[in-house]
């Protein structure tokens, strides 16, 4: 995996004689204190929505405290939703045959689905849902985060589930465990791993969408839900900097605080999960996970939690009724696989048609053909930033990767950056773009890289950090230098994991570019001509058949750039590159 | 504990006319196991002993109830099996722990399915543990045991469900030789002093030497497809003495049965097996020519100069018997040397390997390879016909499918490629998966 935490000091053995240990004061504090705060900013949701015009956001910097926790909590509550999901879908997508045949299609687009674009369906949709309520309008937020996670998470947990070690199952089937103790006994703790280190990966990437959705204008609707997004949109607004900065600082330490006390003990707990039985390096640690351990209180309040939870794993747990042979045997047939498969494709005709009936309702072929010119502008953005970004940060990334202490101290610096949602720094390039007077069609293309390009220099990093010793040696002692050593010796060993990167980036830059084509400053608004801005516009107008056009040719040229170009690098790099 | 006094003689489980097979295509399946029978009685040890490919391994399977025989019945107690058994449990070649239960977590694994209660489960788990010497690893995880350890591991999370008849499935295998042996001694001890809580056990091995030293009763197998070629009853009495003479007789023979040209059930004679039965879709072992050049050089050399007993050889080469076997096959197919009654001995050919240089060597290996393989004769034939001199490896590979499983062809087409590739016969790119002639370029 690709994840190096800083290293934390080892400290001294578990102590168990003295009754109460300094870890427990810290530890007292810091769950009462999380759980005030979470019940306070939990109330507030349940509040009718006339109340946040009543207390609008206020560019007071000792406010950013609550919001930032209101954010945070959003970000919570759907990385749960997010898990939820994926348990259930990956498991029904692994499981059944013909579920797959639906499921993993419509999952492999969903995440080329541009995430912003369903926040205007979703908006209307859950205010519909709780009409009058601010609940409504956090369910939106808070989907819009879920749209931005589960989808890899459950590719990961499908994934793996398809993996299982063939003998762990027959040990499972062997000693006929139900399939209840099934899941949470192998399936589960299989994919623990990836599924971690996806969450993780997504939840990088939510903080972008988070902010983003916290203020949001479909039609005549506009909403700003307390928090750091909403902050920001407020301080563009009014055109202060300054609060932009405070933001700033906020987000970093939101980031920095999530980092640390949810993932790296994530990361380094879920180490005991991990299949393979050789060590490739010092496992990863967290001062946090240590914590847990050590002290007394969070042992007294978890482990019957703990003893709970392993206890339902345990329950020899089975449906209560067996399908009759007959009627198994009918439902596998080959006639039901046919009739299965006629049904999908009737579906899908008719989903087809319902699309194009609703969109033809305001749009004309003209315009399907001007917005297809739009997704290319955008299309030649993503691709010609994407390449200047691996210009700069492949030999970076690989001058800091072949330096062991330069590589762990940048490292993490790397990562986080690529979790800080760009957004927020938008206004001060907007800022310098007015200030100089630039063209946006050009000057705006950049933010669509800012928050993304980070994903290939942490990739190249770790691609360089694994690359074997004995190789660079060998490459050195046959004298094998600049031109030849850089494309004979190194990027071979580090292109899988700059695939993985640029893949990563890529994906991220189409998102960005809705909110990166049109940025305002005030009542400056600048504009850059392509699709998302296009998709931006109808969201603010609420024309929600150009938004339903936008989205489905973003989709398309998501789709198309995946398959033509990043998914035959990584095949090529998963067959010939590998070092192993 | 029970009763182990030997053969009691209350068949538990029957296996009668178990075809397995699996499908290629429409009407076409390939055959693994072609109507096996056999009974397991109370308080016996039976060994299923044959070559890899000779579906020792998925009858095992099916006794077990993991997959279901495509035709015949296996009875446990009088009952069809139709799903994994209730007392039956198995022991894997692989160890299969879960890496995140700790050993004590991994023993109780079966009793969790049974829902039997934690304190109960604990003191089960916890007699397991000390009967098999594990006692102080409990809260260990297998990342932290060495593999004899993980597979004690393995012993006990079987043993806690007190079963009546254990499955092994190559246990020992994935051990190295020292470990193999303690762990195997300490099995065998605690079975004839009745210490187990089981009733029989079946294992699956194809090493000769342990089939021996531990069955009652050892089934051959002979391969593609799988039969139960002959049964031959170990009547010497525990603890057994490798350097015994009626030991290394019973060893002797089984080899000679297992090298048999005409097939482990026929009778034994001393001369060298015909060579005709080698068709384009025979098994061919993936063996490298260094390995293949390195045994006939050491079969040249003295002590042997020029014929060995295999399980001599295997034994100064400090090679596991079993592994001789498909080298010497290959050898065999290539004409370098004739393997029979055990013994495998190097042809006029093969002398004349050994002795040249090179490339008169790399042309003397070629020369066989056409000759007597009839797969790389067939390859060098399609692209002498084809205007490009160019063919796919699907193209064979589709071809060899239609006969053997998928890994098979993979494995025969590896095997050829290599030799190939060292007789300088064709040319195989891996990039493009294809075939072709030197090009003169």
């Amino acid at each position: 995996m690709l994840f190096q935490p800083a290293a934390v000091g080892n400290g001294p053995a578990p102590v168990r004689s003295r009754f109460f240990t300094p870890f427990d004061l810290f530890a007292f504090a810091v769950v009462f204190g999380l759980l005030a705060l979470f019940t306070q900013s939990t109330q507030e949701a349940l509040v009718p929505i006339s109340d946040l015009d009543r207390t609008p956001i206020t560019l007071d910097p000792s406010a950013l405290p609550e919001y930032a926790l209101r954010t945070t909590a959003r970000m919570l509550a759907a990385i749960i939703a997010s898990l939820i999901f994926t348990f259930l879908y990956g498991a029904i997508a692994a499981k059944s045959r013909r579920a797959e045949m639906v499921l993993i299609p419509i999952l492999d687009i969903l995440q080329s689905v541009p995430v912003l674009g369903f926040l205007s369906f979703t908006v209307v949709f859950f205010m519909g849902l709780f009409p009058g309520q601010v609940l409504g309008v956090e369910f939106a937020a808070v989907f819009a985060i879920f749209t931005s996670q589960a989808w890899n998470m459950t590719f990961s947990f499908y994934q793996s589930l398809k993996t299982l070690p063939r003998d762990l199952e027959e040990v499972s089937s062997s000693f006929r465990l139900t399939g209840w103790q099934r899941f949470w006994r192998l399936e589960v703790p299989f994919s623990m791993p990836g599924l971690v280190w996806n969450t993780m990966m997504s939840m990088s990437g939510g903080w972008f969408f988070v902010v983003a959705s916290e203020a949001i204008t479909v039609g005549s609707t506009t909403i700003t839900l307390p928090g750091i997004g909403a902050y920001v949109a407020t301080a563009i607004d009014q055109k202060d900097l300054v609060a932009v900065g405070w933001s700033v600082v906020a987000m970093l330490v939101v980031i920095l605080i999530y980092d640390q006390l949810l993932f790296r003990p994530l990361v380094a707990w879920a180490e005991k999960f991990r299949f393979e039985t050789s060590v490739g390096g010092p496992p990863p640690r967290s001062w946090v996970l240590d914590l847990i351990k050590r002290a007394h209180l969070f042992q007294f309040v978890i482990a019957p939690f703990g003893r709970a939870l392993r206890g339902a794993a345990r329950m020899p747990l089975a449906l209560p009724v067996a399908v009759p042979r007959p009627v198994g045997v009918a439902w596998s047939s080959r006639a039901m696989d046919r009739i299965w498969s006629v049904l999908i494709a009737a579906a899908a005709l008719y989903s087809v048609w319902l699309i194009v009936r609703f969109v033809a309702t305001e749009v004309g072929l003209s315009e399907v053909f001007h917005v297809l010119w739009l997704g290319f502008l955008t299309l030649l953005r993503v691709a010609v930033l994407i390449f200047i970004a691996s210009l700069i940060w492949v030999p970076i990334g690989v001058w800091i990767g072949l330096r062991p202490k330069v590589a762990t101290a940048v490292q993490p610096l790397a990562q986080f950056l690529a979790a800080f949602p760009a957004n927020i720094i938008f206004p001060f390039a907007v800022v310098a773009i007015v200030y100089f007077g630039l063209d946006p069609n050009i000057w705006l293309s950049p933010l669509m890289v800012l928050g993304t390009q980070w994903y290939i220099l942490f990739n190249v990093i770790a691609g360089a950090s694994a690359f074997p010793t004995d190789m660079r040696e060998a490459a050195a002692s046959f004298h094998i230098r600049g031109w030849h050593w850089w494309t004979k010796v190194i990027l071979p060993g580090v292109f899988p994991y700059y695939v993985t990167g640029a893949l990563t980036a890529s994906g991220g830059s189409w998102n960005a570019s809705i909110v990166a084509e049109v940025a305002s400053w005030g009542d400056t608004t600048l504009r850059a001509e392509g699709l998302g801005a296009y998709i931006a516009d109808a969201t603010t107008a609420g024309d929600y058949p150009r938004i339903t056009l936008g989205i489905a040719v973003m989709s398309l040229y998501v789709i198309a750039f995946n398959r033509t170009l990043w998914r035959p690098m990584f095949n090529f790099a998963a067959r010939r590159l590998r070092l192993d | 504990m029970l009763d182990t006094t030997q053969s009691s003689g209350t068949p538990m489980l029957s296996v009668s006319h178990v075809v397995q097979s699996f499908r290629k295509s429409e009407n076409n399946r390939i055959l693994v196991l072609d109507d096996v029978s056999l009974a397991i009685k109370e308080g016996e040890i039976v060994g299923l002993l044959g070559r890899s490919g000779s579906g020792k391994s998925s009858l095992l399977r099916i006794i077990s109830g993991l997959t279901p025989p495509f035709a015949g019945d296996v009875t446990w107690y009088g009952e069809k099996v139709s799903g994994p058994s209730e007392g039956i449990a198995m022991v894997f070649q692989t160890f299969a722990l879960f890496p995140w239960l700790t050993v004590r977590q991994n023993v109780e694994i079966g009793l969790e399915a049974l829902g039997i209660a934690a304190a109960e489960r604990r003191r089960r788990a916890e007699e397991a543990i000390d009967l098999i010497g594990l006692g102080g690893f409990e809260s260990a995880y297998p990342k932290e045991l060495s593999g004899g350890m993980r597979q004690r591991v393995g012993f006990a999370r079987a043993l806690v469900v007190h079963p009546r008849l254990m499955l092994m499935d190559e246990p020992f295998s994935a051990l190295d030789v020292l470990t193999a042996e303690t762990l195997r001694t300490d099995i065998i001890d605690l079975w004839t002093d009745g210490a187990l809580p089981i009733k029989s056990i079946l294992i699956v091995t194809h090493n000769i030497e342990e089939a021996v030293l531990m069955c009652d009763r050892v089934l051959i197998f002979s391969s593609n497809p799988g039969r139960v070629a002959f049964e031959m009853p170990i009547a010497l009495p525990h603890p057994r003495d490798r350097q015994a003479p009626e030991f290394r007789d019973l060893v002797e023979e089984i080899y000679a049965r297992m090298t048999n040209r005409e097939g482990p059930g026929a009778p034994l004679h001393g001369a060298a097996a015909p060579h005709a039965d080698i068709t384009l879709t025979t098994y061919l072992p993936p063996i490298s020519t260094n390995v293949l050049a390195g045994l006939m050089e050491e079969l040249a050399d003295p002590p042997y100069s020029g014929k060995a007993d295999l399980p001599a050889l295997a034994e100064s080469l400090h090679m596991p018997a079993d592994s001789l076997f498909p080298i010497a096959e290959a050898l065999h197919m290539l004409r370098f040397a004739d393997v029979a009654g055990g013994d495998i001995t190097l042809t006029e050919a093969g002398r004349r390997f050994v002795a040249a240089e090179v490339e008169p060597r790399k042309a003397l290996f070629a020369e066989h390879l056409l000759a007597h393989i009839p797969l790389a004769a067939h390859i060098r034939r399609v692209l002498d016909e084809r205007p490009s001199h160019r063919a796919p490896w699907s193209r064979f590979a589709d071809e060899l499918e239609d006969h053997m499983s998928e890994d098979f062809a993979r494995d025969c087409l590896r095997a050829v490629t290599n030799w190939g590739r060292y007789g300088e016969t064709f040319i195989y790119d891996e990039q493009v998966r294809q075939f072709s002639l030197e090009t003169e370029d």
